[in-house]
């Protein structure tokens, strides 16, 4: 058999999805993706097949999900879940090094980088357009070496969704549903018009060759078609909409508009949001000595610019209210985004809507205030 | 090194249930190293070999419930360089603070075939509405982590971590699925300081708020989710009337289901 190459098509029979699997396994990766848990589809460590969703779906809506079966036996029936990948390159907890004291002096001892490289099996559209997002962030002034270490072995083998939620909108966002150039591998799971079978697009060597493990056959004609009708088909059920259009200006002019202080009467400010989205990225570090005082590790946790202490500076916070926090979180994300790293910071994922507890819909407040740009507050001064 | 220079340790008793000066025996591993870098001076749970003041460090776990206490608390503060409040009952007024809400006498004339034997104060008070309090420990009961990390503090000079954000931050850091979204169980955890590490939405458990209100609670934001979930005004009040009933964010939650709803 011929390699493949970058930019061919073939054909992945359902029933030899196992053996896809092995070729991961096989291939030193350890492989993570979608998985029920906890009354969700939640990212973690795939160990055999049955470890994915196989035949589930779920219900989602602004403040609520549900798992729910499927009529079929479709292996990524489903959308996105309350976890990102972001988990995997950027975790909520990581030591960055270590200090040992060392006679009046001290060392420090960096972290060894992890030997075992992931394999992301069922990145969608957005989850790629939020990755090229955190590469930016993670590659300022000085690269962040836990990141990018992880980051660069990884392989991506995105999964094109076969529906939207009523909570995405990446079609609003540009992100997809269509998976661009930025995978290793792209399946498209194809239900129907044959076998229960896979269109497998490779879009790097490494991909390539970790399918030339795997038996698969040239793609018939038909299967690029069935591919792009399900594209079609998820963009035009997309549950929400933004229109990005003039929305940095609008932010970024407007900081006294009274939605502000409509919608932070209804914001609990506590974290969900930012900790569910995928290009949230902020976090804090602390020092944890041992008892003896010899001993001192580093650790960096994602934190939120929803909590108070978050923006401490000098003696006070300075986004002492609630209005101003939720006003600094949108802001940036859809607005100085755009100066700080060159796109916006939502990829139209939706999860900060599921996963707000109160129902807090980001596409549901940029509209009104593009519905009355130059509203003024009528009672009450602003906090 | 164990010598005569070791910080002197206290541990104090006031109106509480001892489980908060237990999780200190329980930090098995870490006893040793604590007792090798403090020197327990007082410690009745423990030993009864007690030392006399003063105390470089004193942990006060219980709330003020009798006159009596509301003096001897002034004695320890004066005798202590550092007074850490530790547990709901000294840091809000714990459970037993459901008598602010209620009518003393009431229940003296109820309870005790002799009133007139009992002399008791007519609310129960965090400690700190009675002396300045250095550093507070919340939850019922604390979390051993918590302790060692302020014990380690005190000991190195430095700010203790003890982040006062929501337990969701702890929740999604942990990697939980949110109760309240994905399966409509009412959680305190959004309006609830961190520190317990989400254990209770980890075993699929709305949070209790055993550790009290967070740094900057919204609980009026959280009442209309409640309520849509089915819960009754009268279980919306007692939700909030537990462990930390008197922390003043959530006695005003409790109070404003309550004016809602008028008297029982
Ligand atoms: S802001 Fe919301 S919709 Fe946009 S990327 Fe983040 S979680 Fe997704
Ligand atoms: S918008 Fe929703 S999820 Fe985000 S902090 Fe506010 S209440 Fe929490
Ligand atoms: S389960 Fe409770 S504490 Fe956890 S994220 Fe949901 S609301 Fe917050």
């Amino acid at each position: 058999m011929t390699p493949s190459v970058v930019g061919d098509r073939r054909t992945l029979l359902r029933s030899d999805f196992p053996q896809f699997l092995r070729a991961l396994w096989n291939g030193g990766y350890r492989v993570v993706g979608p998985t029920v848990r906890d009354g969700a589809i939640v990212l973690g460590e795939l160990r055999e097949e049955a470890d994915l969703p196989i035949g589930w779906t779920e219900r989602q809506e602004a403040g609520t999900y549900r798992l729910a079966p499927r009529e079929d036996a479709a292996l990524f029936g489903f959308t996105t879940g309350p976890h990102s990948w972001k988990k995997y390159l950027f975790p909520p907890r990581e030591r960055l090094w270590t200090a040992e004291a060392e006679g009046s002096s001290f060392r420090v001892v960096p972290e060894p980088s992890d030997p075992v490289p992931y394999a992301f099996l069922g990145m969608r559209a957005c989850d790629l357009a939020a990755l090229q997002i955190t590469d930016r962030v993670f590659d300022r002034a000085v690269a962040d070496p836990g990141y990018h270490g992880r980051r660069a072995r990884a392989l991506r083998i995105a999964v094109v969704c076969g529906h939207a939620a009523p909570t995405c909108f990446c079609v609003s966002m540009g992100t997809g549903p269509g998976v661009g150039r930025d995978h290793d591998l792209k399946l498209t799971e194809l239900l129907d018009g044959g076998p229960h079978r896979f269109l497998v697009e490779i879009g790097s060597s490494v991909g390539a060759a970790v399918l030339d493990r795997v038996p698969t056959r040239p793609a018939a004609s038909a299967d690029p078609t069935a591919a792009e009708q399900v594209v079609a088909r998820t963009a035009a059920g997309m549950g929400r909409h933004l229109d990005p259009t003039g929305v940095r200006d609008l932010l970024l002019g407007h900081p006294d508009h009274p939605r502000w202080t409509v919608v932070a009467a209804r914001c609990l400010g506590c974290t969900n949001c930012t900790m569910a989205c995928p290009t949230c990225f902020c976090s804090t570090t602390e020092e944890i000595p041992d008892l003896y005082g010899d001993r001192s590790e580093k650790w960096r946790r994602w934190d939120s610019c929803f909590n108070l202490e978050f923006s401490h500076l000098h003696g006070h916070p300075v986004r002492p209210s609630g209005r101003s926090r939720y006003r600094q979180w949108l802001t940036h994300k859809l607005a100085s985004w755009h100066d700080q790293f060159g796109s916006s910071g939502c990829v139209g994922c939706g999860r900060c809507i599921t996963w707000c507890p109160v129902q807090i819909d980001l596409t549901e407040e940029v509209r009104a205030m593009q519905a009355d740009p130059d509203a003024v507050q009528t009672t009450g001064a602003p906090p | 090194m164990p010598g005569p220079s070791r910080p002197r340790l206290a541990v104090w008793k006031f109106a509480s249930c001892d489980g908060c000066q237990l999780t200190m025996l329980d930090c098995e591993d870490e006893l040793l190293p604590i007792a090798d870098r403090v020197e327990i001076a007082n410690f009745h749970e423990a030993s009864s070999a007690v030392g006399d003041g003063p105390y470089d460090i004193s942990l006060v776990e219980g709330s003020i419930t009798v006159p009596e206490d509301a003096a001897r608390i002034r004695e320890i503060r004066a005798q202590s360089r550092f007074l850490v409040t530790i547990g709901a009952c000294a840091t809000s007024g714990g459970i037993q603070a459901l008598r602010n809400f209620a009518d003393v006498e009431e229940f003296r004339r109820v309870v005790y075939a002799r009133p007139e034997y009992l002399r008791t104060l007519a609310t129960s008070t965090p400690i700190a509405a009675h002396v300045p309090v250095d550093a507070e420990l919340r939850g019922c009961p604390i979390h051993k982590a918590q302790l060692l990390e302020l014990l380690g503090a005190i000991l190195s000079g430095r700010r203790p971590n003890l982040p006062a954000d929501s337990v969701c931050i702890e929740c999604k850091r942990r990697g939980n699925v949110c109760v309240l979204v994905a399966r409509g169980t009412p959680c305190l955890g959004p309006v609830t300081h961190a520190g317990c590490g989400a254990i209770c939405p980890a075993f699929h458990r709305g949070c209790y708020g055993c550790f009290g209100p967070s740094e900057a609670p919204v609980p009026d934001a959280l009442l209309p989710k409640l309520e849509a979930l089915g819960m009754r005004p009268e279980e919306l009040e007692r939700f909030f009337q537990t462990f930390n009933a008197a922390a003043p964010a959530f006695r005003a939650a409790s109070e404003s289901v309550r004016n809602r709803r008028g008297p029982p």
